[in-house]
């Protein structure tokens, strides 16, 4: 669009008053000035993440040479000894993301289809904000609400699933509710982008809404879906304080789901203010592996946005 | 209205420069949560007395050491005493300025909590995972009149980084070659079983809100939360109960005169009442200061605090150092202070 205006420009005055000429000419300047300035800020951003991880793994170089693939298959992350294993962290990072989602993707499928296909129009909108709003809520809430609530509820009720309340499934419980409401709002979205007409076409053959919202919703939005349960993922596997209230931060390698563990981002929070030598830089290469698996599945989530923007009908 | 608000504004920028007038007067240091308690009592009582005040962030033993050795405040503050060889290569000089205990916390259904006896091997073994059980026959044994319910065992410890970390490991391994070998010492230790709760308020809540739950907590804590503290078996083999008076008991054993660097930590001492997880607080400066005034204040108000301060921290449950002790340290420790031009900056 730009560059066919500027083109014509260049070429013919168009009658145009030398005033009006020069006006064109500021105009382009500044439009050019203004393409420049927003195309440095959108490089800034390339530039700050690639700093950032490159700093990570500089500053986890240490670590990551001094253990080597040790660092994946030691089962301790003991400090006093200098042996650091990230396994626990990785492991428990996840199994608690893997449970959030495996509960909220059900869920929050299931509360899109009643707000897109079932729900009567005068709750559409509050629902809708509603859930917004929960998409809203700060994690130290969740945090909070987990340690005081969840916890002993879980611990008065199975105690012996949940000797402590707190472990690895009590973090995944309080992730899947972190994230149902993004997956939601998500899911909601993109299930809103299918034509009515394709719908009422469907209904108009007979079909059940279980069979329209499986058989044509679903279809045409998978990529969308795809990739909104992929965020969801994003933000469980990054999520730090309320996983820390609740996690149990047990820094020892065990089998378990429901048991006490660690994930990557409560042990960095627990332990990197007062750690330093090999500690800290152990740490920052732990850091680095939750970069790398969060840029991973978020970018898997951007690819099958964009399949999904592109197949979506205009 | 509008007059109010002049007001208001006039009061605060009056408080505002008053404040920065007394930023001079401020002492800085940070560490240690073990001995906050008894630090902000007595900042509190030293600032009516002089008019200086001190800013004291609890952050924990080991940020205490990173920001001494940083040298972005005047003192640091450390449970875990630095090694003589460390003290050295930082520049650095410890000594001991409050002492107290650590105690376990239990919480066993139908149990009163201070009638149960527990040993060093015992507690080990429990943190260890290796009793898993209250009904245990090791308990059992140290407990034949008690009705023991089939409850899980399940222990409690600090997540972060902390001097209580370091006081309950290092007796852990004294007393279970197992502990010592497995798990070891430190501020931070990868616990085989168990739930890492934040600070000693977290410990504590873990606990309380765990049937079948045992922690350890400073007795301060334990104490003005009414607590169940556990009775624990000495180096004599007695049971003792703890408090202030079998923590003097251990204090009473600290040969500070012939420990290197001062590096003594008291855990397991001999004698019939001492407790046996008893440890001091320490307080970290630079041999070399850069500001020497403010280095100077640093010691009055812990000249002060020895003078002084016994009777609070006597309140809070702390042990304070003995007057031979603080005299040696005066004479010692803080003659080896000095500005960078070598003057000793501790003349009285």
């Amino acid at each position: 669009m730009t560059q066919s205006t500027s083109g014509a420009s260049e070429d013919v005055t168009l009658g145009a008053t030398p005033t009006e000429q020069s006006a064109v000419k500021r105009n382009r300047r500044l439009d050019g000035l203004f393409e420049h300035t927003t195309r440095g800020f959108a490089l800034l951003v390339l530039l700050l993440l690639g700093t950032i991880m490159m700093s990570l793994a500089i500053s986890g170089w240490p670590a990551l040479s001094e253990f080597g693939w040790h660092f994946f298959t030691e089962d301790r992350w003991a400090a006093n000894l200098d042996r650091f294993g990230a396994l626990p962290a990785i492991y428990g990072t996840l199994v608690t993301s893997g449970i959030a989602i495996a509960i909220a993707v059900p869920v929050s499928m299931g509360i899109a289809i009643f707000l897109t296909e079932k729900c009567p129009a005068a709750l559409r909108r509050p629902l809708g904000t509603t859930v917004e709003l929960l998409a809203g809520v700060p994690s130290i809430i969740y945090g909070m609400w987990g340690v005081e609530v969840l916890a002993p509820f879980l611990q008065s009720h199975f105690p012996t699933i949940f000797p402590a309340g707190t472990g690895l499934a009590t973090a995944g419980l309080i992730l899947a509710v972190m994230i149902i409401p993004f997956i939601t709002a998500i899911t909601r979205d993109v299930m809103l982008t299918v034509p009515p007409m394709v719908r009422e076409s469907a209904y108009g053959l007979g079909c059940t809404t279980w069979e329209v919202t499986r058989s044509v919703i679903f279809p045409s939005v998978k990529g969308g879906l795809v990739g909104g349960v992929i965020l969801g993922l994003g933000r469980a596997l990054g999520e730090t304080m309320a996983v820390t209230f609740v996690i149990g931060n047990n820094l020892f390698f065990n089998p378990t789901v429901t048991g006490q563990g660690t994930s990557i981002a409560a042990l960095i929070a627990n332990q990197f203010p007062e750690a330093d030598g090999l500690q800290r830089s152990a740490l920052l290469a732990l850091g680095l592996m939750l970069f790398v698996i969060t840029f991973i599945v978020l970018a898997i989530a951007r690819v099958m946005l964009n399949r999904m923007d592109r197949r979506a009908p205009k | 209205m509008l007059k109010n608000v002049a007001a208001t504004l006039v009061t605060s920028t009056l408080v505002l420069g008053s404040a920065s007038a007394m930023a001079a007067d401020t002492i800085t240091g940070a560490g240690a949560t073990f001995p906050y308690p008894v630090y902000s009592q007595w900042a509190d009582a030293y600032q009516d007395a002089t008019g200086v005040g001190l800013n004291y962030q609890a952050i924990g033993s080991g940020g205490g050491i990173k920001q001494i050795t940083a040298r972005t405040v005047t003192f640091g503050a450390s449970d875990a005493p630095m090694k003589p060889s460390e003290l050295k290569e930082n520049n650095l000089v410890q000594w001991p300025q409050i002492m107290g205990g650590v105690v376990p916390v239990v919480n066993v259904p139908g149990i009163d909590g201070t009638k149960i006896k527990l040993d060093g091997e015992t507690l080990a073994k429990i943190y260890m995972g290796e009793i898993s059980n209250w009904n245990d026959d090791a308990i059992a044994k140290l407990n034949p009149d008690m009705d023991l319910p089939d409850t899980q065992i399940t222990p409690v410890y600090r997540a972060e980084g902390s001097g209580t970390n370091f006081l309950f490991t290092h007796y852990l391994a004294q007393v279970s070659s197992d502990f010592a070998n497995n798990v070891g010492e430190g501020k931070s230790v990868a616990w085989p079983a168990g739930v890492g709760a934040k600070a000693n308020a977290g410990v504590a809540n873990q606990v309380a809100g765990t049937p079948g739950g045992i922690g350890y907590v400073e007795y301060a804590y334990a104490h003005q939360n009414n607590l169940k503290v556990a009775q624990l078996e000495n180096k004599s083999g007695n049971f003792v109960t703890a408090g202030i008076e079998s923590f003097k008991a251990a204090a009473s054993n600290a040969d500070w005169k012939n420990a290197d660097g001062l590096y003594l930590v008291l855990t397991d001492q001999p004698g019939g009442q001492s407790w046996p997880i008893v440890g001091a607080s320490f307080i970290l400066m630079h041999t070399d200061v850069q500001n020497p005034q403010a280095a100077k204040q640093a010691l009055k108000f812990f000249d002060w605090a020895y003078k002084n301060g016994n009777d609070a921290a006597t309140k809070l449950d702390y042990v304070p150092i003995p007057d031979n002790v603080s005299s040696m340290i005066r004479q010692d420790v803080w003659s080896q202070i000095k500005s960078q031009s070598g003057e000793q900056v501790w003349t009285k």
